[in-house]
C-alpha cells in the first residue's frame, strides 16, 4: 500500500517529493511491523474462544469404570468426552487366537503413533484380558458393531468375533486392529487408560502422565 | 506475473478503480482537523461489533431459559470470552460516543448544508437503526434491566391512539416480554440491523464521495472546470473521476497517505482509551453494565430505578417532561426528526461557525449543554427538582431549532475566505 | 468567572443527589490479590452461605485454581457432598420450599458484587441487629425487613442497637450510637469485620472471576499502543511535512 503513496508523489513530482526517503521508509516499515503485532495480538481472543470451554473439558473429565461385572466374553461402553468407550474382557482362547489371522491386517503391531505406548503391540492393552478402546472408526467417525459367536465371519473368513463398521464396512479385529482392504485407514484408538485398582480403570489419563 | 494477475482481475472487477477512487487518490481538503476523525472511529467500531457479535453468538443462547447463564458461559467458561463480551458491550457504548461527536462535529461545521442534505439523511437513518440495534442487543443478556428496559420502551407503542395495545402485543409475541420476544430480538439484532446499517454506511461513504467532504471554513476545494489555473491546481495525484469533474484547489491532500495516517493518530489515541475502558473498567461505574443486569430477568420484580442505558437517556428525559403519555412519546420522536431536518431548519448560507454570527455559536454550546444535562436527567433517579428541570431544558432543545430557523434567514455572517486558511 | 460560579452552583445539587440518601455504606478495603483471603472468604461462603445461596455460574475447580487451592485439600475442605470438582457450586434447596421459608428464593449469589456493589455487601453483613418482631429475630439497617437470618451470629455474637444516655439541656436523653455485639461470639469485632471483607472479597471474586487476568493483559495492550501511538505520529508528521 505505501508503494502506492510513494509512486503517487514520484509521478506528481514537485513540491511535495519526499525529502527524508530512509526516515520515510523506517517509519513505513516500523509502523507496518508494529500494527502487524497487533493484528496478530487482536486475532488470539478469537482464535483462543474455539478451543473446548472449561465446560467442555468439565464434561470431558477423566471416567471411572467398574469391571468387577464384566463376564469373560462381555462388552461394555462407558461414555468418555461424548464417546463410546468399549471394555471388552477377552477370553484366553480369544487372545491365542488374534495371532493366526495377522497377516490380513493392515498394522499387526500397532506402529503407528496413535495411541499410549502400551498398546503398540499384539494385544493392545495393559492388562492382556481387558481391551479398551475408543469406539469410533478411523474412517469417518461412525461407530462399529460388536459381532461375536460368528457373526464376524460373514465379513472375514475364519474370524469369529470383530468390529464391523456399518457405515463403510471397514473391520476391526478383537485387538481394534484394522483389517486390509477396507477405507479405515488405521486401528481403533486405545484411549489412555489405568488402573485404579483391579475392579476400576480410570479413562482419560495415564500413570505417571498426569 | 503477479501484474497479468492484477491486470486479469482488474479488467473484470474494478478494485483498483475503486480503491483509487474512494481510499487513495480522494481529495480531502487539508485542514480537517480532529473533529474529522469520528467518522473513521465509527467504521472501526463497527466492524469491532460484527467481529466480536459473531464471536460472541457462537457461544450464546438465545432463550429465556438460557440467555443469561449461556453470558456467563462466556464470561467464565469460553476461552478469551470475556474479553470478546466486554470488545462487544464496551464497543456499543464507544459507537454512541463517537458518533454523538461525529453528529456534532456535522453541526458546528455545517457538514448538513447544501449540497450535503442527504448525506445527513443518510446519517440520521444510521443513528436511528444504531439505536434499534443496541436496544434490542441490550435485551440479550436477559438480565433485569434488560427485561424492564425492553419492557419500558416496548410499552411507548401503546401510546399510539387505538392499535397501541395490540401493536405492542405483536411486537412482543406474547402478553408480556418473553422469550418470544428475546428470540425475535435476537434475529434482528444479529442479521437485519447489522445488515442496515452497513447498507447504510455504504450509500452514506459513496453520497460524501460524491459531493465531497466539508471542512472547519466550509470553503469548497472542487472549482469549475477550467476556472483555476495550473499554480492553483492541487500538485498531488487525485482520480480523474474527480479532476475530470472539477478543478481542485491546491488546498487537498490525497485520502491515502495523509488522511489515513492523521485518522490512525486519532485512532491510536482512541483505542488507548478503549483499551482501559475495556480492560480495567468495562462496567465503567454502572454508565456501560448497569449494576442491576447482573441479576437475571425476573417479570415479577421491577428494579428500583430503570433508566435505559446512557445514550438514550437525553431522549428519555424529553419522554419523562412531558406530563401526557402520548405527548411525552410524540416529543421523545420529535427530538430526533428535528435532528433530521435540520438543513432545512437552518436557512444560513454559511456552513461552519466560524464564520456565523455569535449567536449561532452560542446556540450549538447551549444545544450541547442541554443534551448532556439531559442525559444526566433520564439517567439518573426521579426527583422533584428534575421534573421541572427536564421541562425547561426540553424547551430549551427545541429552541435551538427554532431560534436556528428564525436567525438563521437574515444572518450577519463574516466573510467566508475564498482559500482554506491555516 | 462568574459563569463558572453559576454553573458549579448549578452541578452541586448534581453530585450531593448522585450519592444517593440511603444509608452510609462502609468502604470495603477488599484485595483480589490476597490469595490468604480469598480462600478464608471462599471456607467462609461454603460453611454459611451456600446452604442457601447458590453460586451456579461458579465452578468448584474454576476457585481452587484461581486461589491457589490444591485440588485435593480443596476437594476435602471446600466441597461437601461429593461434587466433581468441574460441578457449579449448588446447593440441594428445592427452590419451592427455599421460597416458602423465606418469603422468596435465597438469590444467586455469584454476581452479587456486581449487583450490589462490595461495599453495600461489607456493611449489610455487618449491619444485623436483635429485633424480636422479626420472624428470624433479626433485622438489617442496610435491608430493612429482609428475610434472611444472622447465619454469621455465631461468629459475630447477637448485635444489638445500642443506646447511651447524654445529658442534653439538663435531662438525660438515650441517643442512638450504633450495633454492638453482645460478645457471645466466636470472633472480636475486629476479627469479625476481616472474615466479612474475606468474604466480600471472595464474591467480588466470582463476580469476576476474571479481573486480574484482564489488568495484566490490559496493561501490556496500554504499553503496546503507546508504542504505536507514537509511531503513527511520527509517520503522519513526516508525511504531513511537506503539507501546510
Amino acid at each position: 500500500m505505501s508503494d502506492v503513496s510513494l509512486d503517487a508523489h514520484d509521478s506528481s513530482g514537485t513540491e511535495n517529493q519526499p525529502q527524508n526517503n530512509s526516515r520515510r521508509r523506517f517509519l513505513t516499515v516500523a509502523t507496518s511491523v508494529v500494527g502487524g503485532v497487533g493484528v496478530v495480538g487482536v486475532s488470539v481472543p478469537f482464535i483462543g474462544s474455539w478451543n473446548p470451554s472449561i465446560k467442555a473439558k468439565a464434561a470431558g473429565a477423566d471416567v471411572e469404570a467398574d469391571i468387577s461385572k464384566i463376564e469373560p466374553g462381555q462388552l461394555i461402553r462407558v461414555i468418555w468426552r461424548s464417546k463410546p468407550v468399549w471394555i471388552a474382557r477377552r477370553t484366553p482362547e480369544l487372545l491365542a487366537s488374534l495371532a493366526n489371522d495377522e497377516d490380513k491386517l493392515k498394522d499387526p503391531n500397532s506402529e503407528q503413533e496413535q495411541q499410549p505406548e502400551f498398546a503398540k503391540n499384539r494385544y493392545r492393552s495393559l492388562k492382556e484380558e481387558y481391551l479398551v478402546l475408543v469406539g469410533i472408526c478411523t474412517h469417518l467417525g461412525c461407530s462399529p458393531q460388536h459381532l461375536k459367536d460368528g457373526a464376524f465371519e460373514q465379513y472375514v473368513e475364519g474370524v469369529p468375533e470383530g468390529f464391523f463398521c456399518p457405515c463403510h464396512g471397514s473391520k476391526f479385529d478383537m485387538a481394534g486392529r484394522v483389517f486390509q482392504n477396507v477405507p479405515a485407514p488405521l486401528n481403533l484408538v486405545v484411549p489412555p487408560y489405568m488402573f485404579l485398582d483391579d475392579n476400576t480403570i480410570l479413562i482419560g489419563s495415564e500413570e505417571g502422565a498426569a | 506475473m503477479w501484474k497479468n494477475l492484477m491486470d486479469w482481475i482488474e479488467y473484470r472487477l474494478p478494485i483498483m478503480r475503486v480503491a483509487n477512487m474512494h481510499a487513495i487518490q480522494y481529495p480531502a481538503p487539508r485542514n480537517m482537523n480532529f473533529w474529522y476523525m469520528f467518522g473513521f472511529l465509527a467504521t472501526i467500531v463497527l466492524v469491532n461489533q460484527i467481529v466480536t457479535g459473531i464471536w460472541l453468538t457462537m457461544s450464546y443462547n438465545p432463550t429465556a431459559e438460557g440467555a443469561f447463564a449461556s453470558v456467563e458461559y462466556i464470561m467464565r467458561d469460553v476461552d478469551y470470552g470475556w474479553m470478546l463480551r466486554y470488545m462487544h458491550s464496551t464497543g456499543a457504548s464507544a459507537f454512541f460516543i463517537v458518533v454523538y461527536l461525529h453528529m456534532f462535529r456535522g453541526m458546528i461545521y455545517g457538514s448538513y448544508q447544501k449540497p450535503r442534505e442527504l448525506l445527513w439523511l443518510f446519517g440520521m437513518f444510521i443513528y436511528l437503526a444504531l439505536m434499534a440495534e443496541a436496544f434490542m442487543g441490550y435485551v440479550l443478556p436477559w438480565g433485569q434491566m434488560s427485561y424492564w428496559g425492553a419492557q419500558v420502551i416496548v410499552s411507548l407503542f401503546s401510546a399510539i391512539p387505538v392499535i397501541g395495545p395490540d401493536l405492542v402485543i405483536w411486537i412482543q409475541g406474547d402478553y408480556v416480554i418473553s422469550g418470544a420476544t428475546l428470540n425475535r430480538f435476537f434475529a434482528l439484532h444479529v442479521i437485519a440491523l447489522p445488515l442496515v446499517i452497513v447498507i447504510l454506511v455504504f450509500l452514506h461513504i459513496v453520497a460524501l464521495h460524491e459531493v465531497g467532504s466539508n471542512n472547519p471554513d466550509g470553503t469548497d476545494v472542487k472549482r469549475k472546470k477550467g476556472s483555476l489555473s495550473e499554480e492553483e491546481k492541487t500538485k498531488f495525484v487525485i482520480h480523474e473521476y474527480y479532476t475530470s469533474k472539477y478543478d481542485i484547489v491546491d488546498d487537498i491532500v490525497p485520502f491515502f497517505p495523509h488522511i489515513v495516517l492523521k485518522d490512525l493518530v486519532g485512532f491510536a489515541f482512541f483505542l488507548l482509551a478503549f483499551c482501559y475502558v475495556m480492560f480495567f473498567n468495562p462496567g465503567m461505574g454502572g454508565y456501560f453494565l448497569e449494576h442491576p443486569n447482573f441479576e437475571i430477568a425476573n417479570n415479577l420484580k421491577t428494579p428500583e430505578h430503570i433508566f435505559p442505558v446512557w445514550y438514550f437517556t437525553p431522549f428519555y428525559a424529553i419522554l419523562k417532561a412531558v406530563p401526557d403519555k402520548l405527548g411525552g412519546v410524540i416529543a421523545m420522536f420529535a427530538a430526533i426528526i428535528a435532528l433530521a431536518l435540520l438543513p432545512w431548519i437552518d436557512r444560513g448560507k454559511v456552513k461552519s461557525w466560524r464564520y456565523r454570527c455569535g449567536l449561532h455559536r452560542w446556540n450549538l454550546i447551549v444545544f450541547a449543554g442541554v443534551f448532556i444535562f439531559l442525559g444526566y436527567l433520564g439517567g439518573t433517579p426521579q426527583e422533584n427538582w428534575k421534573i421541572t428541570a427536564s421541562q425547561i431544558l426540553t424547551i430549551m432543545y427545541f429552541g435551538f431549532f427554532a431560534l436556528l430557523f428564525i436567525y438563521s434567514k437574515n444572518e450577519k455572517c463574516l466573510p467566508v475566505p475564498a482559500r482554506i486558511t491555516e | 468567572m462568574k459563569k463558572l460560579i453559576i454553573l458549579l452552583s448549578l452541578l452541586m445539587p448534581m453530585s450531593v443527589f448522585a450519592a444517593g440518601g440511603n444509608v452510609h455504606l462502609d468502604k470495603a478495603n477488599y484485595d483480589l490479590t490476597d490469595k490468604a483471603s480469598l480462600q478464608n472468604g471462599a471456607k467462609l461462603y461454603m460453611n454459611y452461605c451456600l446452604g442457601c445461596h447458590q453460586m451456579q455460574y461458579q465452578r468448584y475447580q474454576r476457585a481452587f485454581n484461581d486461589l491457589d487451592i490444591p485440588l485435593e485439600l480443596g476437594q476435602d475442605n471446600l466441597q461437601f457432598t461429593g461434587e466433581k470438582p468441574g460441578d457449579h457450586i449448588k446447593n440441594a434447596m428445592p427452590a419451592e420450599s427455599a421460597a416458602a421459608w423465606f418469603g422468596a428464593p435465597p438469590p444467586d449469589l455469584t454476581l452479587v458484587a456486581r449487583v450490589r456493589g462490595a461495599d453495600w455487601i461489607y456493611t449489610y453483613l455487618r449491619s444485623f441487629y436483635a429485633d424480636e418482631s422479626r420472624p428470624f429475630g433479626v433485622n438489617n439497617l442496610v435491608f430493612p425487613e429482609v428475610g434472611m437470618p444472622h447465619v454469621l451470629q455465631e461468629l459475630q455474637g447477637v448485635p444489638r442497637k445500642t443506646l447511651e444516655q447524654h445529658m442534653v439541656d439538663g435531662q438525660m436523653v438515650d441517643r442512638y450510637v450504633g450495633l454492638k455485639s453482645d460478645g457471645s461470639g466466636y470472633m472480636t469485632p475486629a476479627e469479625y469485620d476481616g472474615a466479612v471483607l474475606d468474604l466480600v472479597n471472595y464474591l467480588v471474586y466470582t463476580g469476576e472471576p476474571t479481573r486480574l487476568e484482564s489488568e495484566s493483559i490490559g496493561r501490556y495492550v496500554l504499553l503496546f499502543l503507546l508504542v504505536l501511538l507514537v509511531l503513527v505520529y511520527l509517520l503522519k508528521k513526516e508525511y504531513w511535512r511537506d503539507v501546510h
